[in-house]
């Protein structure tokens, strides 16, 4: 899979959809509830599920990120299943609560 | 990432929240999306490399900038104030291109070389077409999203370019995707040819926030909008706070609804901020410093700020109200001296900014360094604790006998007197010093004498920086941002000097 910014995946396995906003350094796999992410413009098997060790879920809005491949996704759709980037789980970055400056 | 992304992600999320226009004949983010799509495939077919945007603020605005995102044509909103001739001129460099005109504009443009120029209501009848468009757009992510043409006040205006990478760079940093609340309206004053009239429609929308668009600004309009469509965000330049603030007072309403205001595009005299903050306690105030080239905002100061600032027993902590606060975590400022040399806290120099909103461009020129720093052209310093101050721009800086001066520091103490009104500060030519400190003050009822004045300013700043030339005047000029034309008020001035 080609991880270009601004290109967007959906999860096989649940709901959740993605957005890459900083693409990986070097080739990697980007999983969403322990199977690989399809294109957002496939159809999901409505009959898959997150796996138990990839199900802690994936919020709209926050953005994940992996600091071993500088990888940036943002989560566009909530799902139940959560992401790995060749099988590491990553996690939420803090987020920065702006106030509005537009 | 591309700016259509970002209505495409909210549309799928959000899909039935309204986002655009006044709650009774708003548009959902679904059918906004609908519309941008209908709009792009009926441009595409009317041909140009550009889309130019010649008309007031409304619905139209966004689903056009989306539209033409989704072409991968650059947007170009003009100001529609300019004099006919000088429109005309601006809307030929944006050729070959098709322009998007106000019905009752489209007069004043004639016809011009490789325009092709349509009426905002044909744009708008071919965006409501029902039924689905199939037009496939393309996806460039290094694309030209936003031309946006600088006043020119020093010659011919210079045309901005905004890549798609800056703006969403923009605005995943500092917005949370649908981190608006069901119900929050955001009130839009600023031009569509005004970075802050682009980059409140790409925020607004990837915030889940309905915009509601005030097509002139008036401080009546925008308070009975504001009471109307239960507007609980929005963005002033400092003009216009002032004239909402004088409003408020007078028919005593309170906004209940508001949560908050930013305010920027100029200075905001400390007078006007502490009103504000008095009237409308219960608002939480934001002051943003941006730059066009920058994608909008770079530095905040925030709410808590304002509040701790207006309640600081310290000189330091209450200066901070004249802050813009503290750059966005996303970037990086340095002041820089003449020799390009970082300084330390409270050392005047040029603020220089670094990130990926900042483009730092202009059509066939790139004025950004090799380690990606670009030079503002604003002078300031950041205080001990990481506070940015913004003194002006370096080409008004006074000099006098060597020494730099900053007009914003004398004309924050003249506004202070009581019986003025408004004042500039500028340098007038001297043969002595090269340069001398001149004010032009706005009297408020009888004017104050010179002598009382220059006494006022003497107490509280240093001798040399009393002004030495006084000038009354009924008003001063601003251009329709709030931005005082410091240039036009120093040629006049030099008329007026001169010998008959």
């Amino acid at each position: 899979m080609e991880l270009k910014p601004g290109s967007r995946w959906r999860s096989a396995v649940c709901e959740a959809e993605f957005v890459v906003v900083r693409p990986a350094k070097t080739p990697v796999s980007l999983e969403c509830g322990g199977q690989s992410v399809i294109p957002h413009a496939e159809a999901r098997d409505p009959s898959a599920a997150p796996s138990a060790d990839h199900a802690a879920g994936s919020a709209a809005g926050k953005r994940y990120s992996d600091a071993d491949t500088g990888l940036e996704v943002l989560c566009s759709k909530a799902g139940a299943g959560s992401l790995s980037v060749d099988g590491r789980a990553i996690g939420a970055q803090e987020a920065k609560k702006l106030p509005s400056s537009d | 990432m591309h700016t259509a992304l970002l209505l495409d992600m909210i549309a799928d999320a959000a899909p039935d929240r309204l986002a655009l226009g006044r709650r009774a004949e708003g548009l959902t983010f679904s059918e906004t999306r609908r519309r941008a799509h209908h709009a792009a495939a009926w441009l595409e077919q009317l041909g140009g490399t550009n889309v130019a945007f010649v008309g007031l603020n409304g619905p139209a605005l966004p689903v056009a900038v989306f539209a033409a995102g989704m072409l991968a044509r650059p947007f170009a909103p003009l100001n529609y104030r300019l004099p006919d001739a000088d429109l005309r001129k601006l809307l030929a460099r944006t050729a070959p291109s098709t322009a998007v005109v106000d019905d009752d504009m489209v007069a004043r443009l004639g016809q011009v070389d490789g325009v092709t120029i349509v009426s905002r209501s044909a744009f708008e009848a071919a965006c409501k077409v029902h039924g689905d468009c199939d037009a496939q757009f393309l996806d460039v992510d290094h694309d030209i999203a936003v031309l946006l043409f600088t006043s020119g006040t020093t010659g011919e205006p210079k045309a901005a370019i905004l890549r798609h990478r800056n703006l969403t760079s923009y605005v995943i940093s500092t917005v949370e995707f649908l981190g608006s609340e069901e119900g929050e309206a955001a009130l839009v004053s600023v031009p569509p040819y005004h970075i802050a009239g682009i980059s409140a429609v790409l925020t607004g929308v990837y915030s889940g926030r309905r915009i509601v668009h005030l097509d002139a600004f008036t401080p009546e309009g925008w308070v009975r909008a504001a009471v109307e469509e239960g507007i609980t965000h929005a963005m002033v330049v400092p003009t216009m706070l002032g004239r909402i603030l004088d409003v408020l007072e007078t028919t005593g309403e309170s906004l209940p609804e508001m949560r908050a205001i930013s305010y920027g595009g100029g200075r905001m005299p400390l007078p006007v901020i502490e009103r504000a903050l008095n009237l409308l306690p219960h608002v939480d105030f934001a002051n943003a410093y941006g730059l066009t080239e920058t994608s909008s905002t770079i530095s905040i100061l925030g709410p808590d700020d304002h509040r701790m600032a207006i309640y600081a027993d310290d000189e330091a902590g209450r200066r901070r109200l004249g802050s813009v606060g503290k750059p966005l975590p996303s970037l990086e400022v340095e002041i820089r001296d003449p020799d390009g040399n970082v300084v330390g806290p409270n050392q005047p120099g040029e603020i220089y900014v670094r990130g990926e909103q900042v483009s730092g461009e202009y059509a066939g020129k790139k004025v950004i360094d090799d380690e990606g720093w670009f030079a503002t052209n604003d002078g300031g310093f950041i205080d001990e604790e990481g506070y940015l101050f913004v003194e002006g721009r370096l080409d008004d800086v006074i000099v006098r006998g060597g020494e730099n001066m900053s007009p914003g520091e004398i004309e924050d103490v003249l506004r202070e007197h009581p019986g003025v009104a408004d004042v500039a500060v500028l340098g007038a030519p001297d043969d002595q010093w090269g340069e001398t400190v001149a004010a032009v003050i706005v009297p408020q009822g009888e004017a104050p004498s010179t002598d009382e004045l220059a006494q006022w300013v003497k107490a509280r700043l240093r001798s040399t920086k009393v002004p030495e030339v006084w000038a009354f005047r009924d008003a001063l000029p601003y251009n329709d941002t709030g931005k005082l034309l410091r240039r036009q008020l120093k040629a006049e001035m030099a008329k007026d000097r001169a010998p008959a």
